[in-house]
């Protein structure tokens, strides 16, 4: 059946002459735009780390092993004589990739079943819920470190299993928008009209229901690449010679004695970029909805 | 009461039989078998012993025959055996006292430290202390701790010299005197102690805080005020008793994660405990102590879930009564 286009009939919004509140709100909140600062060099980093590179991370110099800090290689080398700070360049892009699309899986879990469990009700939700439950008493990172020992690490493998274990709040949240959505005259007149279940939930419900998932999606951005540098340290993260931020602190975990660059600037690396997404998702909160601000 | 008892009792067995379920699934999907580590490396291992290796461990039964004898062996706190031949219960028992001991003093200067700074900057909200420790709180927040583990071990191990960096006792530690070894211990204790505490500061007092600003706006504190009573005592006795009950449902949720975060710092640490016996048989791949700690780390997870639901109906007659306010 085709759909009325009723949106069509209506008269265009003209657009807002001043910026809209969210962004007001955002723009206002200096600690939250800091954030954003902060992801938005990461990413540039990621992007551009073959142009800032002083060198190639994976070029190994027999003569200069476990050099400090010095004006040829500014973060020191490591054990086989790598530049750190090329490294560390490199590492960016680890780090980011596994962040966001470990989360694109966790929402894409989240999201649908969230979706089902809040507009279809009934025993469909007392289903999904009883997984979530049971999803949530796993204990998630012995979890992972057990299939990732059996399938052995892999880049993929570490995103796919990160997001699996972690969309369980996201089902929930949605699963409450849509549950209050679902009543409201808007959905109760699409349907009058004749909308079928997958038109309503994914067109006329899901857009207005994912304003909290936005924050929740940016907090396991910074998560995801703490649990990604803790895998790489024990290991069982993404594997050498591909540079991590992880990796690079196993190497100065075992050279603790000698080397502290190893240890001090990845550290570093991963403390801002978490708290950069941080800010940047509690910001987002308090703009979406001041009322939770405290 | 009962009724929600048995509700809850209820979920809690279905939920250990859906967590078995998986982690045995995944245990034994994966491509290759156990015994493959001790086979494939010997070239003398013939076909027969190597038949006969499957066979001492079940492996040519159908899966879900598997799972049943593992089951039944699990109800009689057998947990089946290591690939070195221990049994993993006794594996797993030797290394409790040291995660024990290691866990409960950093509950302990969790609360020690988390409580009266959550409360100091919920009573002094918006003064430089609580401006101070929201910043400090969101920086801890986004520190990963085996960095900062890291870090301690150089400044105080390495430049310092004044800590050991690594074990849980010297090796000369058997002809010490006891006062001797228990000082021992405290020095090599004190990082691992601090390390495996810190994120739980950082998230218990922003947690009481929040509650402390709650609860302190709430009628009967008013009352408590407008009755005469002293500060210290509206703050102490009314308030923040209310505000410390969800407190206990967090301390019930957050034990296992304790457990689990011992795989770091025990491995950094070089700590033989239960986390680094995780971390051990993970890289050796000894599955029977993988799939057992697993599920004793779920059983915990479940049980601080259901202790916590408890604690909750308690004190909360809406849980207690009413059907499930979801």
């Amino acid at each position: 059946m085709v759909l009325p286009r009723v949106e069509a009939e209506t008269t265009p919004i003209p657009a807002p002459a001043l910026p809209s509140p969210f962004w007001h709100r955002f723009q206002k909140n200096k600690i939250a735009l800091a954030g954003g600062v902060v992801v938005g060099v990461m990413l540039l980093v990621a992007f551009l780390a073959p142009l800032l590179s002083p060198h190639p991370p994976n070029l190994i110099d027999v003569h200069n092993i476990l050099a400090p800090p010095s004006a040829d290689h500014p973060l020191g080398t490591d054990s086989l004589g790598r530049d750190v700070l090329s490294r560390m360049f490199w590492g960016a892009r680890v780090s980011l990739l596994v962040g966001f699309v470990s989360v694109a899986i966790m929402l894409a879990i989240g999201v649908l079943l969230g979706a089902l469990s809040g507009y279809y009700g009934g025993w469909v939700d007392n289903l999904i819920m009883r997984f979530v439950d049971i999803m949530l008493s796993v204990p998630t990172f012995f979890l992972i470190l057990a299939v990732i020992a059996i399938v052995g690490p892999s880049l993929f493998l570490i995103m796919g299993i990160i997001g699996v274990t972690s969309w369980m709040g996201v089902a929930r949240l949605v699963r409450g928008e849509f549950i209050t959505l679902k009543e409201s005259d808007y959905v109760t007149a699409t349907r009058a009209l004749g909308a079928g279940d997958l038109r309503i939930i994914f067109l006329h419900i899901l857009p207005n229901a994912l304003s909290p998932v936005y924050v929740s999606a940016i907090l396991r951005v910074a998560g995801a690449i703490l649990t990604e540098s803790a895998l790489s340290l024990l290991g069982l993260g993404v594997q050498p010679p591909t540079p991590s931020w992880g990796n690079i602190l196993t190497e100065g975990k075992d050279n603790i004695e000698i080397a502290w660059w190893l240890s001090v600037y990845p550290g570093l690396a991963i403390l801002v970029t978490v708290l950069g997404f941080n800010l940047l998702g509690e910001g987002l909160r308090d703009a979406l909805d001041p009322r939770l601000k405290d | 009461m009962t009724a929600f008892l048995f509700q809850k009792a209820w979920q809690f067995v279905i939920a250990f039989f859906a967590i078995t379920v998986i982690t045995f699934g995944i245990m034994h999907l994966a491509p290759g078998e156990p015994t493959d580590i001790q086979t494939e490396m010997n070239p003398r291992v013939s076909a027969q012993a190597r038949e006969h290796l499957r066979r001492l461990y079940g492996l040519d039964q159908p899966l879900y025959i598997q799972y049943e004898r593992w089951l039944k062996r699990f109800l009689t706190l057998d947990l089946g055996t290591a690939f070195d031949g221990q049994p993993v219960t006794e594996k797993i028992v030797e290394r409790i006292p040291i995660t024990a001991v290691i866990e409960l003093l950093s509950l302990g200067l969790i609360l020690v430290v988390a409580v009266p700074i959550g409360v100091l900057s919920a009573i002094k909200q918006h003064s430089w202390f609580d401006k101070v420790t929201t910043l400090a709180v969101f920086i801890g927040f986004a520190t990963p701790s085996f960095w900062l583990a890291l870090l301690l071990m150089i400044l105080f191990g390495v430049h310092l010299g004044w800590l050991p960096i690594s074990g849980y006792q010297s090796l000369d530690a058997r002809g010490l005197s006891f006062g001797g070894r228990l000082l021992d211990w405290g020095r090599h204790l004190i990082l691992p102690v601090f390390i495996s505490a810190f994120g739980g500061i950082a998230g218990f007092s922003r947690y009481i805080r929040s509650k402390m600003l709650e609860v302190v706006r709430q009628d009967y504190i008013r009352t408590a005020r407008a009755k005469g009573l002293k500060e210290t005592t509206v703050i102490f006795k009314h308030a923040l008793r209310n505000a410390l009950i969800p407190i206990i449902t967090l301390l019930g949720l957050s034990i296992p994660g304790l457990v689990e975060g011992g795989v770091i710092f025990e491995t950094i640490f070089s700590i033989p405990g239960m986390g680094q016996l995780f971390y051990q048989s993970v890289v050796a791949r000894d599955y029977p102590v993988v799939m057992g700690m697993t599920v004793i780390a779920s059983i915990l997870t479940l049980f601080g879930n259901f202790v916590a639901d408890l604690a909750y109906a308690l004190v909360d007659p809406k849980v207690r009564l009413g059907k499930e306010a979801r």
